[in-house]
């Protein structure tokens, strides 16, 4: 396994960042106008990774697909960011966060990656207050803090369901501010399609305008993917509509590894499914549990309205099976049993796959305007899609696909396989292992955007010799002609059916076959499955409109394309993953609860697939986890 | 329920536009706006005709991304709504249904009912932010801020960018969307150092931008699906006028 090269340095855990800075190579600022680098998606990673390598002085461009950098999906996250402050003095340290988030990440993920962000998870939130964000504050003039799933202590900071949009603008207004001074570009409406490399580092990448249908040649001396995550692959999921894994695929495709593709999150809270047409899900922020209580009625038949069903008539289930975090257990335990109780026929609403989250006790006990400042978006966001007013009624829920924990492998430096490509946020798979905790994200992107990438990529430039590389230079015609040449197959096969078609189809066999429960025989039948649904689209698509316009599409048959490879992959990684652990649940390996039976003997690992070509198979490689800091024990919330 | 849809359509800025009418049957009053417009799109691939384009991306009322006139108001006639979060139980069964790009001349229209919004960013460029690098951040307690204004803040703080203020006003001013950044710097005491150049500046790009003057019918707030007050533009005049008295240049 001489490829991965974990890079970890040596030191106790509390160390190890300090020490690797000091041995960091540096450049000196009247050298660094000298290097340009490229950074594809202004989420809170991209933004906050391009408006500091521009304060540092480097030349950047950012790219994203929207047509602003202010409108990244980051903006959606509802609840809030972690940090170890212990602003609320219940015992809350770095060591707690980084030991919750390792536990709740069922110990798969690295100890050292994740010490480090829990490390600078302080100066996150220091940083944003600077720029202005405005965090929920006590009347005393202080900030407040608020508990999410999988902890004991009140660490999370929070601007009413908003965390997300107030970050972004936070870091967003860094970008502009840079671009104002000349050092940023943001280029919008651009969508990477692929990545250049020379002698084998990458140099930069082939865009294409989404406004004007031209091909663009973007040259740098590293390249920095803030891409997101691939929960689209399942069609309906709570990510924004053009979230996808192109950029990320292409690099797989290039030679940068993919990393345990099958860790994906189901979020608990989540709007229930109601239509066929239905083009999204939305996300009910999991601030709600504390609370909001689960139940579902006790009696399988019970089709009274909830209101009229008694207290000894409802199972508040999650407070029956975990006392100790009851409706605060780790997003992926909630998930699960939300699923066996509908599938067991608890379930509620018109198709039985829902359950309630019921504010009632707490407007009795706190009372209404209480609750109403600290949810009122959400229950109005509620009621507009639903038109049910959940002051009244408690909310129907429905787990949902959310986020993904797999990503491009990266080193402790975020560098991935291929030297010069580095992977922040949700892109990568670092810091979450097999399930991510609430308002950690956050914490993440802009943990890797603001504190971690502009040391580890200052130290790439410092120590490679790096020409300038034209974009005439043969490397990028390669790359131009064969991404050129994709678009136009699509736009030639002129078949049947809609790109959207496909897309649903695939989404429908993922949630089906690797959605919260997984199996052998289902994950054969699942690749089966996406190798039919992928030859049949390059068979029979129909992409309207031209290549030289805007297309959208275009664009959407581009990343469905490529969802159709990455599916595949994603459904072979589940099946070599013979062990249930966080997100990813094999139903041959469960205890007689129902709950996860890991297996650390033969899975304490990461796996990172490599690409070889379309013909053959991938090859698993494998990355052992040590864990010196925290005990390995079986994760229980009870 | 059956729907009419007249939609304007235009292939390029170069091109002239117009409005063409669509069909459309079962649709449910469960639908989204845009799953309602996924569906005639879903139709005219078959039919082998160009879908309609329109931006949007998070669905969830926050990205700002979608936007369109809808029987002449922006996002359409629910109070504080994006288009996104429009749902088709707001019409009725044989309604017609005229949707148009915004209309602004800051806004060019670049396809169908997607226009150039980044005259919005152009402005952020110009004062949206706190002059502060990545890393010499004070802790963050270590101001106290008054929750009134923290919360005035957040409430300014919370403009998701549409431009359905620009679109709404018979101006087509830009004054919402300007005072709500420059109220929440105001407020917070992080914002203070730069309070008089950030209001010049961008008050001066908005004007450049071609945003006409306000015209104080606060149709912007009436339209503004983050429900931003126009008691933000009376305090960017306050904030204006203040800088402009006291400036030293």
């Amino acid at each position: 396994m001489s490829q991965l090269q974990s890079k970890i340095p040596d030191g106790p855990i509390s160390e190890k960042w300090t020490r690797h800075k000091n041995n960091l190579k540096l450049i000196a600022p009247s050298n660094k106008r000298k290097y340009d680098i490229i950074v594809v998606g202004t989420g809170l990673a991209g933004a906050a990774a391009a408006a500091s390598l521009g304060e540092l002085g480097y030349n950047v461009k950012a790219f994203c697909y929207q047509d602003s950098a202010r409108r990244a999906h980051s903006i959606a996250a509802q609840g809030g960011i972690n940090a170890a402050k212990n602003y609320p003095n219940d015992g809350d340290s770095v060591w707690r966060l980084f030991y919750d988030t390792v536990k709740g990440g069922d110990f798969r993920s690295r100890e050292a990656n994740v010490y480090r962000l829990a490390e600078v998870s302080s100066n996150i939130i220091d940083q944003c207050v600077a720029q202005g964000v405005p965090f929920a504050r006590d009347y005393g003039g202080l900030l407040a803090n608020r508990t999410f799933g999988g902890t004991q202590v009140s660490r999370t900071f929070y601007a009413r369901g908003q965390t997300g949009q107030q970050l972004l603008l936070g870091a967003y207004s860094a970008l502009m501010r840079q671009v104002n001074k000349g050092k940023v570009k943001v280029l919008s409406r651009r969508e990477m399609l692929d990545l250049v490399c020379v002698d084998g580092v990458a140099r930069g990448i082939v865009a294409r305008n989404l406004a004007t249908g031209e091909m663009e040649r973007h040259s740098a001396h590293a390249v920095l993917l803030c891409t997101g995550g691939y929960g689209n692959v399942y069609y309906l999921s709570t990510n924004a509509m053009g979230c996808n894994v192109t950029a990320a695929w292409r690099c797989y495709k290039r030679g940068a590894f993919f990393a345990n593709p099958c860790f994906t999150q189901i979020h608990p809270t989540c709007i229930p499914v109601h239509g066929t047409y239905q083009s999204k899900l939305t996300l009910m922020s999991e601030s709600l549990r504390n609370d909001g209580r689960v139940w579902v009625p006790r009696n399988k038949d019970d089709k009274r309205a909830p209101e009229q069903i008694p207290e000894a008539e409802r199972d508040y289930y999650l407070e029956r099976r975990y006392p100790a975090f009851g409706n605060m257990v780790p997003r992926d335990i909630a998930s699960r049993a939300a699923k066996e109780r509908c599938d067991a026929g608890y379930g509620v609403g018109e198709t039985g796959m829902s359950v309630y989250l019921d504010f009632n006790r707490a407007i009795q006990e706190q009372g209404k305007a209480a609750i109403e400042a600290k949810y009122g978006n959400l229950f109005h966001m509620y009621k507009k899609i639903t038109d049910e007013d959940c002051y009244r009624v408690p909310m129907k829920i429905y787990p949902a696909v959310h986020y993904t924990m797999g990503g491009l492998w990266v080193d402790y430096n975020l560098q991935s396989t291929i030297p010069g490509l580095f992977v922040l946020g949700e892109a990568n798979f670092s810091d979450h292992g097999a399930n991510r905790l609430g308002a950690s994200a956050l914490m993440q992107g802009l943990a890797d955007g603001y504190f971690v990438a502009p040391y580890t990529v200052g130290d790439h430039l410092a120590t490679h010799k790096l020409e300038k590389i034209p974009t005439d230079h043969p490397a990028f015609n390669e790359v131009a002609q064969e991404t050129d040449g994709k678009l136009k197959n699509l736009l030639s096969i002129q078949g049947e059916r809609s790109v959207d078609s496909f897309h649903r189809e695939l989404g429908g066999v993922m949630w089906d076959y690797c959605g919260m429960a997984r199996n052998a025989s289902g994950l054969q039948t699942a690749i089966e499955r996406i190798q039919k649904i992928r030859w049949e689209f390059w068979e029979n698509v129909r992409v309207t409109g031209s290549g030289e316009q805007l297309n959208m599409e275009l664009e959407k048959a581009g990343r469905v394309a490529d969802f159709l490879e990455f599916g595949e992959l994603l459904a072979r990684d589940a099946l070599a993953r013979e062990e249930s652990c966080g997100g990813h649940f094999r139903e041959e390996h469960q205890t007689e609860d129902n709950d996860a039976r890991r297996d650390d003997e033969h899975f304490s690992h990461v796996a990172a697939w490599e690409y070889r070509s379309p013909d053959a198979d991938p090859i698993r490689h494998q990355e052992e986890l040590h864990f010196e800091n925290v005990k390995l024990t079986t994760r229980s919330y009870k | 329920m059956k729907i009419t849809l007249h939609i304007w359509r235009q292939p390029s800025s170069q091109v002239k536009g117009s409005f063409q009418t669509y069909h459309l049957e079962n649709v449910s009053s469960h639908m989204s706006f845009l799953e309602m417009l996924d569906v005639l799109n879903e139709q005219l691939v078959s039919r082998h005709e160009e879908p309609v384009a329109f931006d949007h991306d998070c669905r969830e009322g926050i990205c700002g991304a979608c936007g369109m006139m809808i029987n002449g108001q922006p996002h359409g006639p629910e109070n504080e709504t994006t288009t996104c979060q429009l749902h088709m139980r707001r019409f009725r069964d044989g309604d017609e249904i005229w949707i148009e790009p915004w209309r602004a001349n800051a806004f060019p229209v670049i396809r169908d009912l997607v226009v150039d919004r980044s005259a919005f960013d152009r402005i952020m460029q110009a004062g949206g932010y706190t002059s502060v690098n990545t890393g010499n951040a004070p802790d963050a307690n270590a101001n106290m801020i008054p929750k009134r204004n923290a919360d005035l803040a957040f409430d300014a703080a919370t403009c998701i960018g549409c431009g359905a203020c620009v679109a709404a006003c018979k101006n087509a001013s830009a004054m919402l969307f300007v005072s709500a950044k420059v109220s929440q710097f105001a407020l917070l005491p992080q914002g203070a150092p730069e309070r008089s150049i950030r209001v010049q500046s961008m008050v001066a790009q908005m004007d450049q931008e071609g945003f006409g003057g306000c015209s104080n019918t606060n149709e912007c707030e009436a339209a503004c699906p983050a429900g931003i007050s126009v008691k933000n533009i009376a305090r960017l005049n306050r904030e204006f006028l203040s800088a402009t008295l006291t400036s030293e240049e």
